[in-house]
């Protein structure tokens, strides 16, 4: 009887199933522009990225005219590059390796992030303090300067590029998360489930976890912004990894040069990575906002992480109330 | 707790025999003295938090595959001449003891010699200082002249953006505003540095250097031309938060009752903008600057690295590329110092200007 009754609770606290609360938050970012316009860039550079090397732009590694020959001639139609190959073909290619670098980052950083920040809040006291200060140390030097250090030491192998821009990002994923577990933490039904005497872990992954929805997307999305940054960045800085075709990072540094001659090489990749930041900090703002929404309808935890949407990279409280 | 009369009263009573302990004094001491205590707490974390930093910084740099002294020499030399170096410079000992020389040397300023190719390994007793402090000095300066700018024009620009558009919220600037912010503020600062160079000094208009060379000796400041367009791109990125910040911690102030009596009393709009919502509006507004300083920090070494800004992001830059191991550690700490005790200041300023917030329930 007791234990129907805990269930029971426990089931209607919990709310709808995972993947609905998930399409709901989706649909209702896609409901304001920012998060229509936001998803429509960000598809439209995926696209571009993914279906580039199979559509067009053959040998991106080809030299077929003169470095930084107009737009027009024998390198297409955005002319050439630092050697003469065709600024098309390789912008068609040099997107989908930094994605993924990205990408991976991404999944490290909030699923260290989340961990942590959710052990920190659910255990408390020495554990807590623990974690907390390991993400204070990790945020005491700038994102970029870590990274570029760890890459220093090893060189610039994928896997490295991953885990650093992953562990860099870890920290705020834990930081905003920590503070959503400690509200989710305090409520009744993961008391009882606690009381009931179901272990630690069990409590945190069925019971704590599924209620950080919003938060974890609005970090995920934030984080891949921010991700995607770093990554573009370190290969600007020549200190990324190399792909065997092109890289946008890549291309804007040896480009630069000639950004007088034939601006494309430098412009085309630059205005892709403006569109893709851009476009995903935008779908992450439309996703705040819509758990801030939603959390005015009955869900508290959900209004904690309209915060880091701030953009900031901090947990910031968003004192602009949506419409 | 200290503050308690009952506590005191009894302390008063027995005076000639005894003084409260000297640690009992200091709690009460500090538990009235709400930002001092603030203060040495997040002092004590900051100094733990950097010999982290610095552990980490020296052991990572440290495991470098090829060590300084093939570094130094290059890798043809004998392995004779590379051991010797290698004694000489205390490679041969525990990484243990090593660290402990090198971070006592930390702590006077002493980060050694750079390895870079005017490295000294030979030539002894060359007039000009190859130390590694002080061939940074002049970075430190250009960096913070280029931080200090873009924050000041950033704030002030932000600051009034958003009590404006906070003012005629929803109004046109309040919505071209937001909607530029939103996308400023997205932009990696690379990207905003092209396309700043290509508006301004290559493609369509040509009125600033594309490139800040500057050559030793000469302050950036006789050349402020050359200041534009890092100053330019990096106030882009930055500026938004400040608007953001401000137009929301505005509206939340305009929003209140105070404000609303204040009106009702019949002051000024200047008045009630400027005197009884701006100072409550104010906490958030020196996170946001706080905030903005730890970015253009980090900002700085794309940024220095497109115009080639003589600064300490591009010294970072180059010493990487050239596996500088001790002038990448010195950059790495000065910037983990200036984060650390920026974060103090910043909080330390919040909590004077929200009283409320010093005695916590």
């Amino acid at each position: 009887m007791e234990a129907a009754s805990i269930s029971g609770a426990d089931a209607q606290l919990k709310g709808p199933a995972l993947g609905g609360r998930l399409g709901r938050i989706v649909a209702q970012a896609l409901r304001t522009w920012r998060g229509k316009v936001g998803l429509g860039l960000t598809l439209f550079v995926v696209a571009v990225a993914f279906l580039g090397p199979v559509l067009g732009g053959t040998g991106p590694l080809d030299l077929k005219g003169a470095p930084f020959e107009a737009p027009g001639h024998a390198t297409g139609a955005l002319g050439g590059d630092a050697l003469g190959r065709s600024v098309l073909a390789r912008v068609l290619h040099g997107g989908w390796h930094l994605m993924l670098i990205a990408l991976a980052a991404t999944v490290l950083a909030v699923v260290v992030g989340t961990a942590a920040g959710v052990v920190a809040a659910y255990r408390g006291g020495r554990v807590d303090s623990l974690i907390m200060r390991s993400v204070d140390v990790l945020l005491g030097v700038p994102q970029l300067v870590f990274v570029l250090m760890m890459l220093s030491v090893i060189g610039a192998k994928t896997w490295l590029v991953i885990v650093s821009v992953g562990l860099t990002q870890a920290p705020q994923v834990a930081r905003v998360l920590r503070a959503a577990a400690q509200d989710v933490s305090e409520r009744d039904y993961v008391k009882a489930v606690a009381a009931w005497g179901v272990p630690p872990r069990t409590v945190i992954r069925r019971h704590v976890v599924p209620s950080l929805l919003s938060p974890l997307m609005v970090e995920s999305a934030l984080r891949l912004s921010f991700s995607i940054i770093l990554v573009a960045g370190l290969a600007f800085l020549g200190l990324g990894v190399h792909p065997p075709g092109a890289d946008w990072g890549v291309m804007i540094n040896e480009n630069r040069v000639g950004i007088a001659a034939n601006s494309w090489g430098v412009l085309a990749p630059s205005i892709l990575l403006a569109a893709l930041a851009v476009g995903t900090n935008m779908f992450s703002d439309a996703i705040a906002r819509a758990g801030l929404s939603s959390a005015r309808t009955g869900d508290p935890s959900l209004e904690l992480f309209a915060v880091s949407a701030t953009g900031a990279g901090e947990v910031v409280p968003l004192q602009e109330v949506p419409e | 707790m200290a503050a308690d009369p009952l506590q005191v009263a009894p302390v008063d009573a027995v005076r000639h025999t005894a003084t409260p302990s000297l640690r009992r004094r200091f709690s009460q001491a500090l538990a009235t003295r709400p930002i001092l205590s603030m203060v040495l707490s997040r002092l004590a974390l900051g100094a733990v938090t950097i010999i982290l930093i610095a552990i980490i910084v020296y052991v990572a740099t440290t495991v470098l595959p090829g060590d300084a002294a093939t570094a130094i020499l290059g890798h043809s030399a004998t392995p004779e001449r590379v051991a010797k170096l290698r004694a000489e410079l205390g490679l041969d000992k525990p990484l243990l003891t090593r660290f402990w020389h090198w971070a006592t040397n930390a702590l006077s300023l002493n980060f050694g010699n750079s390895l870079g190719e005017a490295a000294p390994a030979t030539s002894v007793g060359t007039v000009a200082s190859n130390s590694v402090t002080s061939l940074a000095s002049e970075r430190i300066e250009n960096s913070a002249v280029l931080v200090l700018v873009s924050a000041v024009i950033s704030t002030v620009l932000g600051l009034l953006m958003g009590v404006y558009a906070a003012y005629r919220r929803d109004g046109f600037f309040d919505t071209v505003g937001s909607v530029f912010s939103l996308v400023a503020s997205a932009l990696p600062e690379f990207v905003v540095a092209i396309f700043c160079v290509l508006l301004f000094s290559t493609s369509v208009f040509h009125w600033f250097p594309a490139i800040s060379v500057l050559e030793p000796g000469v302050s950036i400041l006789s050349q402020p031309e050359k200041l534009v367009l890092p100053v330019l791109a990096l106030v882009i990125v930055v500026t938004p938060y400040m608007f953001r910040m401000t137009r929301g911690a505005m509206i939340e102030a305009l929003d209140s009752d105070y404000v609303e009596f204040a009106r009702l009393k019949g002051a000024s709009t200047a008045r009630v903008a400027l005197r009884h919502a701006l100072p409550n509006a104010l906490a958030p507004i020196i996170q946001v600057v706080g905030l903005n300083l730890l970015f253009l920090a980090g900002g700085i070494v794309l940024v220095e690295t497109i115009f080639t800004y003589p600064g300490l992001g591009l010294m970072l830059v180059s010493a990487i590329n050239g596996r500088n191991v001790t002038e990448i550690q010195y950059i790495v700490i000065l910037l983990a110092v200036f984060y650390v005790l920026l974060n103090i200041v910043s909080d330390v300023c919040v909590l004077i200007v929200t009283p409320r917030r010093r005695y916590p329930r």
